[in-house]
Formats: C-alpha cells, structure tokens, sequence
C-alpha cells in the first residue's frame, strides 16, 4: 500500500467528525454510531497497510544502507514567514509514528465499537449527546493522528492543543454534572500552562535553527542539522543562559510541555480528575494515546535529548519519582477508575524514565550497538501498555456499567457474574504486572535492562516500583472479583455486558497476550539501525520473583474477607491518609492558585483593571457621547450652512498652515 | 498622431465601448426588450471586468498628459469589480415600476461617470484632471435624483449640485494660482517649476488648501463633508453605495497622486500638515456623527467619512507602503461597504425599512442577511481574523513609518477612534441578533442576483483576510510606481 494513504488515515476521522457533528443529530443515534464505527474500521485497515508496508516494505527509499529512514510523504509550505522560517503541514512517517498509527487506530476503534454499548442504558437505549460523542471521539482521533505524523514542531504543537481541546470535550460530556465541568476545566488549564513552557521552548529553538521541521529535504532540519556541525543549532548549544545552554532550556521547556499531557509528578493532578468523562474516554485518552503524546514528543525529539546530559538527568529524577509517587497511590484508592489512573501514571513515567536512561553513554554502545536500548524499551512499553490499559479500563467500564458505581466496596465477588470480564481483567493485570508471557513482561523488562545500565540504583528503584504495579493491580482485581460474596444491591444481576462491550475485550486481551512477541528491538529504534537484545535472565528472573512477591501478597491481604488490610492500615494510618489524599497534592494546588495567586496577584490587576483601564474607556465613552451630542447642531441641513462651513473650513486651513509653517 | 498609445489604455476603451453597446441597446432596441437591459449590461460589465484584469503594455500617452502604469491598472480593476457589485445590487431594483422608464440612464450614467474617474486617476495633466473630476461629479447629481417621486432626492440632488459646484470653483481657483507660479498645467513641470521658488509664498499656501478642498469635497473629508449624510440619505441605495465606495476610492487615489506628484517637493511639509489636521477631523468628526444616527443609510455615510480618514493615513505617508496599504485599504472597504449596502438595499427594496430599530430581530427572520450584515459591521470595524482588520493594521503600520513623532500622535487617535467606532457597529449587530422584536421583518425573499452579490462581498471579506499575498501584490505593484514618489 503506497505510504500517500496516510492522508486518507488522517482524513477519514476529520470528515467523520464535521459529518457526524453537523449532520447527525439529522439522523438515528445508532445510526450514527455505526457509521462511526465503520468509518473508523477503515481507518484502522488503511493505517495498518500503510504501517506494515513502513515496517516490511523496501520501496519508496525507506531503507538506505539497511538502516530504516524517516520518510516525508509530503510536507506543503503552510505559513511564510521569511525564507527560511516557514511553517508547513504534512506527513512523516518514521517507525514511532508508524507504530504510533497502529495504537491509536486499535484502541480508538475498539472504543467506538465498545461505545455503542457502553453508552447505552440497560434497555438499549442511546444516551443523550450519542451523536455528539461520536463526532468528538472522531475528532480526537484526527488531532492524535495529526500529531504522530506531524513534520514539524508548530504542527506538533497545534495538534497537541487539538488533543486537548478534544479531551476536554469529552472529559465534559456529561457537562450537567458539576464534578465533569471541574474536571474538564482543570485538565484544560493545567495542559494549557505545561503548553506555554511547551510554545517557548519551540520558539527558543526555532530562534537558533531557523526552521521547525525536524528533517527537510532541501535544509536541514532540527534534527537534520545534528548531523552538521556548522550548523545554526551548535550555536543554541553555546550560547548560555543562567548556566545553561539554550538548547538545554528549549529541551527542558518542551519537556515540561510534554510532562503536562503525560502528568508527570507535579503536573499529574488533572488525570486522575479526567476519570469523570465516559469510561471508553478514559480508555482511549487518558490511558492509551493522549497521554503518551509527552512521552511520544520527547522521543521524537531524542536524538537532540542524548546530547543534552542535565535535562536527561532531570527527566529520569521526575520520571523514576512519579513512577513510584504513584504507585504508592495507587495502593490505596478506593474507586477503581482513580486506581487505573494511578497506575497509567506510573507506567508512564516508566516510559519517560526509560527514555532518560538511554542517554547513558560509553561502553553501552559497545554492548547494545547504540544508546538506544532505552528507547526502543519505552516505545515498545508505550505499545504494549496501551493495549493491556486500554483492555483494564474497558473492563472497567463494563463492571461499571454493571454495578453502577466506581466504588470497590460496591463491587466484590463479581467473578461468578462476569466470567468473561473477569478473565480479560485477569489477563490486563498479569500483563501490567509482568508476568511471561504476557505483553508488559518483554517490555518491562527491556526497560529494566536499560535501568540498570544507567546505574544500579535506578534499576533496584524500577523493580521495586515494578513489584508494587503488580500488588495494586492485584488487589483491585482480588476486591472486585473476590473478596466476598457479591450484595445485589441494583434491579438486575451484573451479567457480562453485550456482545459490542465484549468483543473489544476479547481482541485487547488477545493482542496482551501476544504482543510481547512484536519484534520492537527490530522495527523500533532511534535511528533505524535495527537493535540485536536478548533476554537477560537475571534481571527479568528478579523482576518476575519481585512480581509474584506482590502478587502474592495481594492474594494474601484480598482474596477472602478479612481484617488484614484494615489492621495495616490502622498500623501506619498517617501514612495511609496521606496516600488516600494523594498526598494532598490537589490541597497544594488549592492553596496556590487561590491564596497566593488569586488574593496576592489576581486581585490587585483586577483593580488596576477596573480603576485605571477601565476608566479610560469609560472616560472615553463619556467624552464622546457629550461631545457627540454638542455638535449635533453643525449638521443644519441648509445648504448656506455648509458652503460657509466649506469656504471657513478652505481659509482657516491655509491660514493655521501657514502659522505653523512659517513661524 | 500616433494611434498606437490607444493600446495603452485598454480599460478606458474597453468601458466606452461597454457604454456605447448600453447606449445602443437603450436607443434602438424594442420596448419589451428593455426588461433585459439591467442583466445584459451586467453581464456585459463581468465580461469588461474579467478582460479589464490583463495586464497590457503602459506607460505615458499623449504627450506625457494621461499615464497607465500597474498602480493605475490596479485601481481601475478593484474599481471595476465595485462597479460590478453595484449592478448585480441595482438589477432588481432597475426594473420595478418607478424606476424602469429610465434604467438605461442609471446604467449609462454610471459609466460615465466611472470614466470620468479613470481619467481622474491617470491624468497627468490638470485640464484632463478636470474633465475627469467633471465628468464624474456631475451625472451624480442625476442619479441622486432618481427616485423621482421622493422628496428627499431631489433635496439630495439640489445640495449636490451647489456643493459640487462651489467645490469645483474653488479647486479651479487654486489651479489657476498654481499655474500662474509654474506657467505649466502638466503635474511634472509643475513639480519641477515649484522646486525652483524657493521662498514659501502665501498664495502657494492658499492655492494648495483650494485644492486639497477641491478634491476632498469628493472624499467627503471634514470640513467639506456636509453635503454626505443629506446625498446618501436621499439617493437610492444602489446610487449611495456606488458613491459611498466607487466614487471615494478613485479620489483618494487621485489625491494621492497629485499630493505627492505635484506637491511633492518641498511643499510636502505644508500639505502634510494640512492633511494631518483634516484626517484627526475627518475620523473624528464622522464617529461622533456616527454615533447618534437611526437611519442606516445615514449612518452609514458617517461611517465613510471617518473611513475616508483612515483612506487617508495612507496618503499621509506619501510612501509606496501607503500606497500599497491604501489601495487594500479600498479594495476591503468596497467589499465591505457593498456588503452592508447590499443588505440595506435589498430589505429597503422591500420593505421600505432603513432604520436601525426596523432591523431588531433580524437574525431570527433573515439569518443569512444578519450574518452578512455582521461580517461588513465587523469588517468595517476591524475585528480580525476579517479584512477590515488587516487593512487598519496595514495602514496604521504604513502611516507609522514614516516615523516621525506627529505621526504616532496621529497613528494613536486614529486608533481611539477605532474604539468608538467599534461602538456603533456593533450597535448594528446588538439589534439584529440581540434585541428582540415582535414585528421584526418578515422573511425576504431576495433576488438571486442580490444574493450573488452579497455572497462575493462576503467572500472578498473573508478571503482577502486570509490570503496574505493580496497585500504582497500590492506592494509590488506600488514598488513599481516608486518614481511617483521621486520628489518626496
């Protein structure tokens, strides 16, 4: 399949969304979600063709001295602003944006198939808004897709705010629910501020290089111009700035931008909030694509990350610490969509930390034939972990929709009910936990490999947050299937869901068992080189001991009824409050942006607002109304009036001119 | 004589041409044809424009009196397109019952009166200056007096002529001073004669205020304005808007080229002050104006005169960015403009409302009409991302540097003035989507030519917004003209 399709990619999912969102409240609800789905199942065909043909055909110069380039579909000038600075829109397709192509496409399309369920009553009735759901769904998968194939920085970031945008639509789906409008507008803002550090760091960079493309085929781009030694980018990284190059702030600020969508410690507190939105929301957005879109910028940005030693530094401290900062959290919650939440944001920053990691130089390259053995682990967990949350968090929204509440105590002993979802849960948690072999055992365990090259420390902290991924998930999966018998406290008997709920979940479990076997280390890489990994049986032998540990221990503490857990709790209560608060980070924030920012900043500019700006246009309005009103009389209407007006007007013209110019 | 140079001036013979077959077919065709005269002279007209738009050789024709070059070609196509506009507007109204004995006099007169303005703009000479300026003014009279059976017109039509006339004395008075001190009526010997008389003299002062005043009455700037708001109350709509755009765009090029080109040297000082003065009274005095009207179309004459203002900021920079920046200037106001009159005309056609507390509710009833009606309102009143914002930024950026502190005082008020401009535009938009009426016009159903002429207004104002290069090819065609500026 010719890799031009990819416009088609792209196309199908805007065109669905102006279609479906003009035209279909016109039309049946389920009317509309069928074609969605249809609509998206082409797409999804379409991205496959183009992705395999990227990774396994030879023609269109993909492959050059065996190494597997970028390749610019097209790339049309967009905005002039000078010569070289120009703004333009297109296609690229290297292997992340292939592979990226495939995780968007099959969990969007398995949440529009699941949403024809999901967002149904118990009598099958379409919710109300169906159609507008599904025209936001399809614009999100547009603005995703946008984003992975992007040529450029702008591109990149004008997508990245079109992710937003989308996501806060659908975080504010049910928009008459006050928790869903706080939601949306927290994740909106606290995005938008990472955005900001986001849109200067482009601009820091663009400044040097002069250009926003990452390749271009007449000038170099960002990342052409690595190659280049005189280059305008080596000056980014002489010139200084506070003891840091310039190229070091632009990279940290585009991280910062990414650490927002991705909700790296601090910036995380919006995802669990984004919860309110529809559960497949949740699947699609906020676990599988939208927030691997930081994740998915800093690596596309890595050949020029490696070269800037202090912001890998800071990437992997923030990284490593959210990994375990949530984990910690995720221990504790009580409602099973938070505790999802949690968990993404820890396997996310597994992923940032990988990334940073890879920097490690020296020997490494000797062993691994590049520095690029981390990379290639994130993006390949970044594969992986979309599929298997993807599949947790339908799950979750079938038991939601069963039982009607997010809360575990609610839940419990629904194995017996809901064997099928159960089973595919099963399968979600020992892939996270990983455990072989299941998809999320061969990409942690790369990533741990790379950890511990990086210094033996961080991959003792990566396993011990790996050991506690596997508790948690454990113990959510022991209180919502065990625990004890099941109190049917609504009109009917949870039951698995209809056959659209469910065959999603069938697929997603599938492809976690099996997609640890995709050979990343081949197709995936940083450069193109293919990479030669094998198994290290210590590490992974100690990652799977210390998974089972948490396994068991969790079987211990959750399967049957007890008073283990509570007794524990009790033991260290101030630890376990603070952890249920989530550490009373979201208090932070309160305090911050209403006492410090509201009362010491907002309040005075306010005033300077009201008195000062203000009150020159009201001035201004006043003056003009009297004035208006003075002159009213000029206008006569008589014709002597105005030729008098005319002849005055002539002479004092001359006269006032000639003053002024000859005196 | 050499019949050659004939072919330098395409767009001159082409609209004579265009104006005989009109005049034919008015004379010699049989009554129950007349119907159809509106719609073959508008059609005749497109194929006009559309030709108009080749480039064809330039340069000076007999003897050095009339010159073609690109600014002029440029001018003349934007006028072209107004004119357009104008006749897809009048093409309904042109055949109702009052008006149909004497379409064919509405059409030919206003092109007679758009050749008289083709003169006005490549004229090198001030007798066929003149004739331009004559021939352009006057049948404006007869048309404002179209509408035999209102009182208003022939009111209208009576201020114009005296007012018209008065002007022309004056402006032909202060040639008359300027050819006794250069002995030359061509503007270049002009130019180089007055280079020469280096004492500034009284009667230099006097005769350049004449014709400042002579051309700014055409303008309608202040204070030689007063005759504005009574002519397009009283003309028709289809007249008014052609005065309100067609007429105002051709003399502020005009002016533009006699300022710099005749008054160049070194009384660019004295007419500049004088301009600055006029332009801070013109914006000025047509906002407060503005501000109290009812009646649309009055409020709408206001509204030109502080436009014109701004037309001027261009002038003022007496630089080939403020000619670029002013001929966008008039290419956005005449979409603009013509939007508007569009909508006026078409509901005044038939309901026989213009009062801005007729068009409350508007949205509800005619949402397309109120959505028109809002671009033009935004447009005029420089909302991005629509033209009008563009061509204000342009224009203020081309007054601005020329850098000089006076300037930024000017550039500052125009831009107060914006504000308040913004005031009562926006009260147009407040009646038609939100205050509420019981009676609100009832549903029109316009004709299909109106409707294409909305449509193209509304389309200039969203695209010449967006596409950049319009302002790129305006500045090139202005570099090309950079010896108009050589005395500057």
């Amino acid at each position: 399949m010719p890799l031009s399709y990819t416009i088609a990619v792209i196309a199908i999912p805007l065109i669905m969304f102006l279609f479906l969102g003009l035209s279909g409240v016109k039309m049946g609800k389920k009317t509309t979600g069928i074609i969605g789905v249809i609509a998206m199942l082409i797409t999804t065909i379409l991205a496959y063709g183009v992705a395999l043909t990227y990774f396994f055909g030879s023609s269109e110069g993909q492959i050059v001295d065996g190494v597997r380039k970028a390749v610019t579909v097209f790339n049309p000038d967009w905005l002039t602003f000078s010569d070289t600075l120009v703004v333009r829109m297109g296609i690229m397709l290297d292997p992340i944006a292939a592979m990226m192509l495939i995780v968007i496409t099959t969990v969007s399309l398995m949440v529009h198939l699941y949403s024809l369920g999901y967002m149904c009553d118990h009598h099958g009735n379409a919710e109300k808004g169906f159609q507008r759901y599904y025209a936001f769904l399809a614009l999100f998968t547009f603005s995703m897709l946008g984003l992975v194939v992007a040529t450029n920085l702008f591109q990149i970031f004008i997508f990245f705010e079109m992710v937003g945008v989308s996501s806060y639509l659908l975080i504010g789906f049910y928009y008459t629910t006050p928790a869903a409008n706080h939601a949306n507008k927290k994740a909106f803002i606290v995005t938008r501020l990472a955005d900001l550090f986001f849109l200067i760091g482009i601009l820091i960079l663009s400044f040097y290089t002069q250009t926003f493309d990452f390749f271009s085929n007449n000038v170099n781009g960002i990342i052409g111009m690595l190659d280049d030694p005189q280059a305008s980018l080596a000056q980014a990284g002489t010139t200084t700035f506070m003891g840091c190059s310039a190229m070091a702030w632009a990279l940290t600020f585009i991280f910062i931008g990414g650490a927002g969508k991705s909700a790296m410690y601090p910036l995380h507190i919006w995802l669990p909030d984004a919860m309110e939105g529809p559960t497949p929301v949740s699947a699609l957005i906020h676990a599988a694509t939208m927030v691997v879109a930081g994740v998915f910028l800093v690596a596309r940005l890595f050949p020029m990350y490696v070269l800037v030693q202090g912001t890998m530094d800071i990437i992997c401290v923030v990284g490593a610490f959210t990994a375990f900062y949530a984990a910690a959290i995720a221990c504790v919650q009580s409602d099973i969509k938070r505790a999802l939440a949690f968990s993404t944001i820890s396997q996310i920053a597994f992923m940032m930390t990988s990334l940073a990691v890879s920097s490690a130089d020296g020997q490494l390259i000797e062993i691994h034939g590049g520095y690029g053995l981390g990379f290639m682990a994130s993006m390949f967990h970044l594969f992986t972990h979309a599929m298997f949350k993807a599949l947790l968090f339908l799950c979750a929204g079938a038991i939601i929709h069963a039982v009607h509440s997010n809360e575990n105590d609610k839940m419990h002993g629904l194995h017996k009910y809901m064997p099928i979802t159960s089973i595919a849960f099963l399968i979600g948690c020992l892939a996270i936990a990983g455990i072989p072999p299941f998809a999320g055992f061969w990409s942690k365990d790369e990533i741990l490999v790379a950890a511990y090259e990086k210094g033996i420390g961080w991959g003792i902290w990566m396993t011990m947050v790996a050991g506690m991924t596997a508790f948690y998930m454990f113990r959510i999966y022991f209180l919502i299937f065990h625990w004890k018998k099941h109190e049917v406290h609504t009109e009917h008997e949870p039951a698995d869901q209809p056959w659209t709920m469910t065959l999603p979940l069938i697929i997603l479990a599938a492809i976690s068992i099996v997609a640890g076997f995709v050979p990343a280390a081949k197709l995936v890489t940083w450069d193109g080189t293919p990479l030669h990994t094998q198994l290290n049986w210590t590490i992974a032998g100690t990652s799977v001991l210390i998974a089972c540990i948490g396994i068991g221990l969790a079987y211990k503490m959750y399967y049957k009824e007890n008073d283990l857990p509570e007794r524990m709790a009790n033991s260290c209560r101030g630890l376990w409050t603070a952890a249920y608060k989530r550490f009373y980070m979201d208090e932070l924030y309160q305090f911050i942006t209403h006492k410090v920012i509201f009362q010491g900043i907002c309040k005075p500019i306010a005033k300077f607002d009201r008195a000062i700006i203000d009150g020159f246009f009201n001035m201004l309005a006043e003056v003009t109304n009297r004035t208006s009103f003075g002159i009213r009389k000029m206008q006569s209407g008589s014709i002597q009036g105005y030729v008098y007006f005319y002849l005055i007007g002539v002479l004092l013209l001359a006269v006032i001119t000639m003053a002024c110019v000859l005196l | 004589m050499d019949y050659s140079q004939f072919l330098m001036m395409p767009q001159e013979i082409g609209l004579l041409i265009v104006f005989l077959l009109v005049f034919i077919y008015d004379t010699f065709m049989p009554a129950r044809a007349q119907r159809f005269l509106p719609i073959f002279t508008t059609i005749l007209f497109a194929i006009y424009t559309a030709f108009s738009f080749i480039p064809c050789q330039m340069g000076e024709l007999f003897g050095g009196m009339m010159e073609t070059n690109p600014a002029t070609w440029v001018m003349k196509c934007i006028l072209n397109i107004g004119v357009f506009i104008v006749f897809l507007q009048a093409i309904k109204w042109t055949n109702e019952d009052f008006v149909s004995v004497r379409r064919g006099e509405f059409y030919e007169l206003i092109l007679l009166t758009l050749f008289g303005m083709f003169l006005m703009i490549s004229s090198r000479h001030f007798l066929l200056f003149v004739i331009g300026l004559e021939t352009a003014s006057l049948p404006i009279a007869a048309l404002t007096a179209f509408e035999k059976r209102h009182y208003e017109s022939h009111e209208a039509a009576a201020k114009y002529i005296f007012t018209a006339i008065f002007s022309s004395a004056i402006f032909m008075l202060g040639i008359s001073f300027v050819y006794g001190m250069s002995g030359s009526l061509y503007f270049n010997d002009i130019a180089n004669a007055l280079s020469l008389i280096s004492s500034k003299s009284i009667l230099l002062f006097v005769a350049v205020a004449f014709v400042i005043a002579g051309v700014g009455f055409k303008l309608s700037l202040v204070p030689f304005h007063q005759w504005t708001a009574d002519v397009y109350q009283g003309a028709p709509t289809a007249v008014t808007s052609y005065l309100s755009v067609i007429s105002k765009g051709a003399a502020a090029f005009a002016f533009l080229i006699i300022l710099v080109q005749v008054f160049g040297s070194a009384y660019h000082q004295v007419w500049e002050w004088m301009l600055y003065a006029i332009i801070i009274l013109t914006i000025t005095i047509g906002n407060l104006f503005a501000i109290r009207q009812h009646n649309l179309k009055r409020f709408l004459a206001f509204s030109s005169i502080s436009q014109a203002g701004y037309i001027m900021l261009g002038v003022i920079a007496a630089s080939t960015v403020g000619m670029a920046s002013m001929i966008y200037y008039i290419l956005v106001y005449i979409f603009s403009n013509l939007a508007a009159f569009g909508v006026i005309a078409a509901i005044e056609r038939q309901t026989g409302k213009v009062t801005m507390d007729d068009y409350n509710g508007l949205f509800k009833t005619n949402p397309w009409m109120a959505f028109t009606m809002m671009l033009a309102m935004f447009s005029l009143g420089g909302i991005p991302p629509f033209a009008g914002f563009f061509s204000k930024f342009f224009i203020f950026v081309g007054a601005a540097s020329t850098g000089s502190v006076a300037i930024y005082v000017l550039v500052f008020i125009a831009l107060v003035n914006t504000i308040i401009s913004l005031y009562y535009y926006l009260l147009v938009v407040k009646a038609m989507f939100i205050r509420q009426d019981e009676c609100a016009i009832p549903y029109i159903d316009s004709h299909w030519t109106e409707e294409l002429g909305m449509t193209i207004s509304v389309m200039g104002i969203i695209a010449v917004g967006i596409a950049s290069n319009v302002y790129t090819f305006m500045s090139q065609i202005s570099d090309s003209v950079i010896h108009i500026f050589h005395l500057i």
